[in-house]
């Protein structure tokens, strides 16, 4: 063996252990010395569950000793964004307000990962409430770039990202509700995908955006992140908005080969807005798409530039809504000197909750409320059903939309945290993926010259993951672009 | 000198059930003054003829049979409470006065 086991692929981990090569317990132990080594410097771990997780290794190795078949994530290491609720440890959402939260119940992608036979680690860290875009939101810690420690991860699912990039953990699950797995898979150099709405059962996802909102993979390889997609995608009948469809072995799609698929590159997304080298790199990768034998054909997004303001309004109107819960009745934090149930309300939530989820709670009430529904509101109804049709009418032409994830790769602690509107600017090319409920992946093309990771963004119609695999497989076999380890290592 | 003054901030808050600081009220001034300055961007678009995209999936009703299953046991929904009384959530009281 050439590589140590954290930068081997789940797969590989999954084969081993399959095999007898290496039990899940050895597998657990590695990574758990990993972290120990590594994430005193990346920070991207907020819980680590070593009793849990070598009990999880040892029921493993125990079905294998009496013979029993072993689930398609054997063994493998596993991150869990702070969101997903679990029996083990706390959900806290990266909030004060949750912060010894403790669900009652595994959520269905966490129940599903379990029944996989995969091990989980532990928790990992975010932007509160997944509100952020470089996980300087997180109540909880600083998480740093792998590539470099002065730099952020990426937000939401930062946590996610950093981890399974320094090598922590081979899968972690992440949110994306605007782009909140893909621009930190992009930042950090991983594969991450955001599935169609509907894919995944948003069961045990504490909500933000609950008509964006989806669960997703981050992974090191393309075929990680679909043997994770086999596993969790599908029918829950727990979330009526989880769609019935058969399931599919995301695998397949990995040939290799992207003869006469389509690839359309929207004028839109290649503007004066998006960093030169971030440029360079998206064209290298779609110039390997063109040598490999796919068709590039140009496409028309026209209503892209009003993506960040329709999503503005549909995430904050929703947030403010599911954010109401937090009353200090149930759970969470309660302000210990409230004398009367509305000082309770009162005080428990502007105690509990932190600048930018104020700031948002704010936003989408104001746009709520009464004399500016329709001018906000329903405007950016209309507006994300026009933004819909432009995906629509672009998949005419194309079966997959490529282009940069980010305009502009990692960049220093604080530099963005003062201006709001900047840092949601920064999410300008995979915003419009969730209003018209896309799925979308972002790989990793590249390094800048100050050896910072870019990433390509992939688009393709409802349910089509399998052309996004295809493309992203494609790319990673022949491409050459091999990041490798980042410094942290 | 935008559109969004302290008092619509704070009538805001209090629909929000927030309170603020002052410093919080005259940054969230100047910041939602931003923003909201951005999104009239949209006012461009002639939307008149558009259906409002209400969900993210346009489904109807998802029926299942009407069967009981089984539910969180009662100290399990309790147990995150910040006060109980074993059986029901607790709050600060409601109604003024003495209860009879």
């Amino acid at each position: 063996m050439n590589t140590p086991w954290h930068y081997q692929s789940a797969r590989e981990i999954r084969d081993a252990v399959r095999s007898g090569a290496a039990s899940a317990t050895a597998m657990t132990e590695w990574h758990l010395d990993r972290i120990a080594e590594v994430d005193p410097l990346v920070d991207a771990f907020t819980q680590v569950w070593r009793d849990e997780a070598l009990a999880q290794a040892a029921a493993v190795d125990e079905k294998a000793r009496r013979g029993d078949a072993l689930g398609p994530l054997a063994g493998v290491p596993v991150g869990l964004k702070e969101l997903l609720c679990t029996r083990t440890g706390t959900t806290s959402c990266a909030s004060k307000i949750l912060k010894d939260f403790r669900s009652p119940y595994d959520g269905t992608v966490v129940k599903r990962m379990a029944a996989a036979d995969a091990v989980f680690l532990g928790k990992v860290n975010m932007d509160e409430f997944a509100m952020g875009s470089s996980t300087e939101r997180s109540t909880i810690k600083v998480t740093r770039n792998p590539w470099n420690l002065k730099c952020v991860p990426g937000g939401s699912s930062g946590g996610s990202a950093a981890a399974v990039s320094a090598g922590e953990c081979a899968i972690s699950l992440g949110s994306d509700t605007g782009g909140s797995i893909r621009q930190p898979a992009a930042m950090c150099g991983c594969v991450g995908i955001k599935p169609t709405y509907g894919r995944v059962s948003r069961y045990g996802l504490v909500a933000f955006a609950s008509s964006l909102d989806q669960i997703g993979p981050l992974t090191r390889t393309v075929e990680d992140a679909a043997l994770t997609l086999n596993v969790i995608c599908g029918r829950d009948p727990l979330d009526s908005t989880s769609a019935d469809l058969p399931a599919e072995d995301f695998t397949a799609a990995l040939t290799g080969d992207v003869r006469g698929l389509r690839i359309g590159l929207p004028a839109e997304y290649f503007t004066d807005a998006l960093n030169t080298e971030m440029r360079e790199k998206v064209e290298a990768a779609v110039d390997v798409f063109r040598r490999e034998g796919a068709e590039i054909v140009p496409v028309s997004l026209p209503h892209a530039n009003y993506a960040i303001a329709v999503y503005y309004i549909i995430c904050t109107a929703e947030a403010s809504a599911n954010l109401a819960r937090f009353d200090g009745v149930r759970y969470g934090f309660r302000h210990p000197a409230a004398k009367s149930v509305e000082e309770m309300y009162v005080l428990t939530k502007s105690e509990g909750f932190g600048p930018e989820v104020k700031r948002r709670i704010m936003l989408g009430t104001y746009v709520l409320s009464s004399g500016y529904y329709d001018a906000y509101y329903l405007k950016a109804q209309k507006v994300r059903r026009l933004i819909k049709r432009d995906f629509d009418e672009a998949f005419e032409k194309c079966d997959v939309i490529a282009g940069p994830t980010s305009p502009i790769p990692s960049f220093e602690f604080g530099t963005k945290t003062d201006n709001p509107l900047e840092m949601y600017l920064a999410d300008i090319y995979t915003i419009s993926t969730n209003l018209a409920t896309l799925p979308g992946i972002s790989i990793p093309c590249g390094l800048t010259a100050s050896g910072l990771p870019a990433g390509l963004q992939m688009m393709a119609r409802p349910f089509n993951e399998a052309a996004l695999l295809r493309a992203a497989h494609c790319h990673e076999q022949k491409s050459g672009v091999r990041l490798g380890e980042p410094p942290v290592a | 000198m935008g559109k969004i003054t302290l008092k619509d901030v704070e009538y805001v808050a209090g629909l929000a059930q927030l309170r603020l600081t002052e410093d919080e009220k005259n940054r969230l001034v100047r910041e939602m003054d931003d923003i909201l300055a951005y999104m009239d961007q949209l006012n461009e678009l002639d939307t008149d003829a558009v259906e409002p995209m209400m969900h993210a999936m346009e489904m109807t009703n998802v029926f299942r049979q009407d069967e009981t299953g089984a539910s969180l046991p009662r100290e399990e929904a309790l147990m995150n409470a910040p006060m109980h009384d074993g059986e029901y959530f607790l709050v600060p009281r409601i109604l003024e006065g003495d209860t009879a």
